[in-house]
């Protein structure tokens, strides 16, 4: 950080000498400052939550929705500078649909991220413009189900060429998150905004990676996670926002919709017992310690 | 070089006299589609009292040859509509693309309640009319199936035109002639639709089909068929075969007239 104030940190697009683009830095300085996002890669299907921060009593509450969707099965959400999200969630649309009029068929998520990374990062070339604010966690199941010749118009052949190779299978659920400078990779679990501390801790513990979780505990971590990462900023409300998309034959059917109120709701309440629970066992430790001293 | 930039990277004029500017004309008069290439024939729907059955066959044909033997032409919505297509089948895939494209982008703004089957026949309507009126036409008819913002049983028709009517029971193509007056036999007017049981609305629809395959040259014994109604949604299936068909007279046939009675 000592090249800061000399001058390097004045515009877009210029290195410092020990090679490092400071206007980005400060990108993600807003980015850390934006409400808790949290996304978990479960083993039938992605979870999305959303920790908003109730800045006035005179929001409606289930209003101004944080997670957005693109295609049918791609969800995206993103903490720091909230226009700027809703631009990246935009130009993903246009993403998407542009790979569906080119080659008849949904973007697969590593495509849409590659698409996505490689847009946020020409925000980092130029003077004339600004990085983005937003660090975006993008969840999908990409259809494992057998896509029928230009969509289910006709099946194709049976046989020969052209024809289909027996049992294979692709597809699956698959999680990325996107930073400002660009960079982008593949999760098992990703956090960003204020509590991603908290959060990238929490998500650590729950050995993601050898898909073990499903959606439903998915849903329930999540949003035990949120409430966990909440914890610093006690003094303020929040609202919590959810979203799945879940395997072909789950309850979302490949497609990415918000949680239904009443799992929900059931999430929620479980959250906020396990959080009296870590309470009483901290302040019991606590005790013991005054005690010894 | 010189400023015109059609003349660069051409031989140069004063060197090898001038380019023959009659190369250059692309311009024919601009054609569009005058005729169906690949083509799908009718497609049959019935109202009954809780919501609609429709059906088509599973053929392309190209001209009088029996080309694609598995083509899906009942092409559901979402839970509320489902449209059947017959005529130019390439259209068709155009079309259901555009539906695509219309069902994700209306998903976008998740606040309201979706399309129903007569928005969506209102839009397909304005699609079709749009392209006649370009004189470049999607050489279709469509039936769209489904329920109205009531949750009441929806049934209408656009062709490529852009014409739009509507009645209990609706037949494209060839079952316009055949399978109508079969059909009105279950619901001639309105009134009668709250009559109308499923089954019976179902039986229907099969027993034309077999009609319909019976006499139609361009026909297929291999349907289609879905049911909307509120509760079930969009119940399609898409490879059903015609069952019970009648050949054994077929054995006592001998000849054309008195003359050939062996």
């Amino acid at each position: 950080m000592t090249s800061i104030g000399t001058g390097y940190d004045l515009q877009n697009s210029v290195f410092s000498p020990d090679g490092r683009n400071f206007q980005v830095e400060y990108a993600v300085k807003a980015v850390e400052n934006g409400g808790t996002c949290v996304g978990i890669r479960c083993k039938d299907g992605v979870v999305l939550a959303v920790e908003k921060i109730i800045t006035s009593k005179l929001l409606k509450p289930g209003a101004n929705k944080r997670i957005a969707t693109v295609d049918h099965n791609i969800g995206v959400v993103s903490s720091g500078l909230v226009p700027d999200g809703r631009h990246f969630v935009s130009r993903a649309r246009d993403e998407a649909s542009s790979w569906r009029s080119t080659y008849k068929a949904p973007i697969t998520l590593a495509a849409l991220a590659g698409r996505l990374g490689g847009y946020v990062q020409a925000y980092t070339l130029y003077s004339s413009v600004r990085p983005f604010g937003v660090t975006a966690i993008v969840g999908a199941w990409d259809s494992e189900a057998e896509l029928g010749v230009d969509g289910q118009v006709g099946s194709g052949p049976s046989i020969g060429a052209g024809g289909k190779v027996a049992g294979t299978k692709a597809g699956g659920p698959s999680l990325y998150m996107i930073e400002p400078s660009g960079l982008y990779w593949g999760y098992y679990g990703a956090a960003t905004g204020k509590g991603r501390q908290a959060a990238k801790a929490e998500l650590e513990k729950l050995d993601l990676a050898s898909a073990n979780l499903s959606i439903e505990a998915g849903v329930k971590e999540a949003a035990r996670i949120i409430y966990v990462a909440h914890e610093d900023s006690k003094d303020k409300e929040f609202e919590l926002e959810m979203s799945w998309i879940s395997s072909t034959d789950g309850p979302t059917k490949g497609r990415h919709q918000e949680v239904p109120k009443d799992i929900l709701e059931e999430a929620e309440k479980a959250a906020k017992k396990a959080m009296e629970g870590e309470d009483e066992e901290e302040t019991t430790a606590t005790e013991g310690e005054t005690m010894q001293e | 070089m010189n400023h015109l930039p059609q003349a660069w990277g051409r031989p140069r004029d004063d060197v090898y006299g001038p380019y023959d500017a009659s190369y250059l004309q692309s311009s024919h008069p601009q054609t569009h589609t005058q005729q169906p290439i690949v083509t799908g024939t009718s497609v049959l729907a019935v109202k009954f009292k809780d919501g609609v059955v429709i059906a088509a066959d599973n053929l392309a044909s190209y001209g009088s040859l029996a080309r694609f033997t598995d083509v899906k032409r009942l092409r559901p919505f979402n839970s509320r509509a489902i449209v059947g297509i017959g005529g130019d089948v390439s259209d068709m895939q155009y079309i259901d693309r555009l539906l695509n494209s219309l069902d994700i982008a209306e998903n976008y703004s998740s606040e309201g309640h979706g399309l129903n089957a007569r928005n969506l026949h209102t839009y397909l309507s304005k699609v079709m009319y749009k392209r006649r009126s370009d004189i470049n036409p999607l050489w279709n008819q469509m039936l769209v199936a489904g329920l109205d913002g009531d949750d009441k049983p929806f049934l209408s028709s656009v062709d490529l035109l852009g014409t739009t009517f509507s009645s209990p029971t609706l037949a494209t193509g060839f079952g316009a002639h055949l399978a109508q007056p079969l059909l009105r036999k279950v619901a001639d007017d309105e009134s009668q639709v709250s009559d109308v049981a499923r089954e019976k609305a179902v039986e229907a629809v099969k027993e034309c089909m077999k009609v319909l395959f019976y006499r139609d040259a361009r026909s297929l014994d291999k349907y289609s068929i879905a049911v909307v109604t509120k509760e079930g949604g969009v119940e399609l299936k898409e490879d059903e075969q015609l069952e019970n068909q009648s050949w054994q007279f077929a054995d006592t046939i001998r000849g054309y007239g008195r003359t050939q009675e062996v």
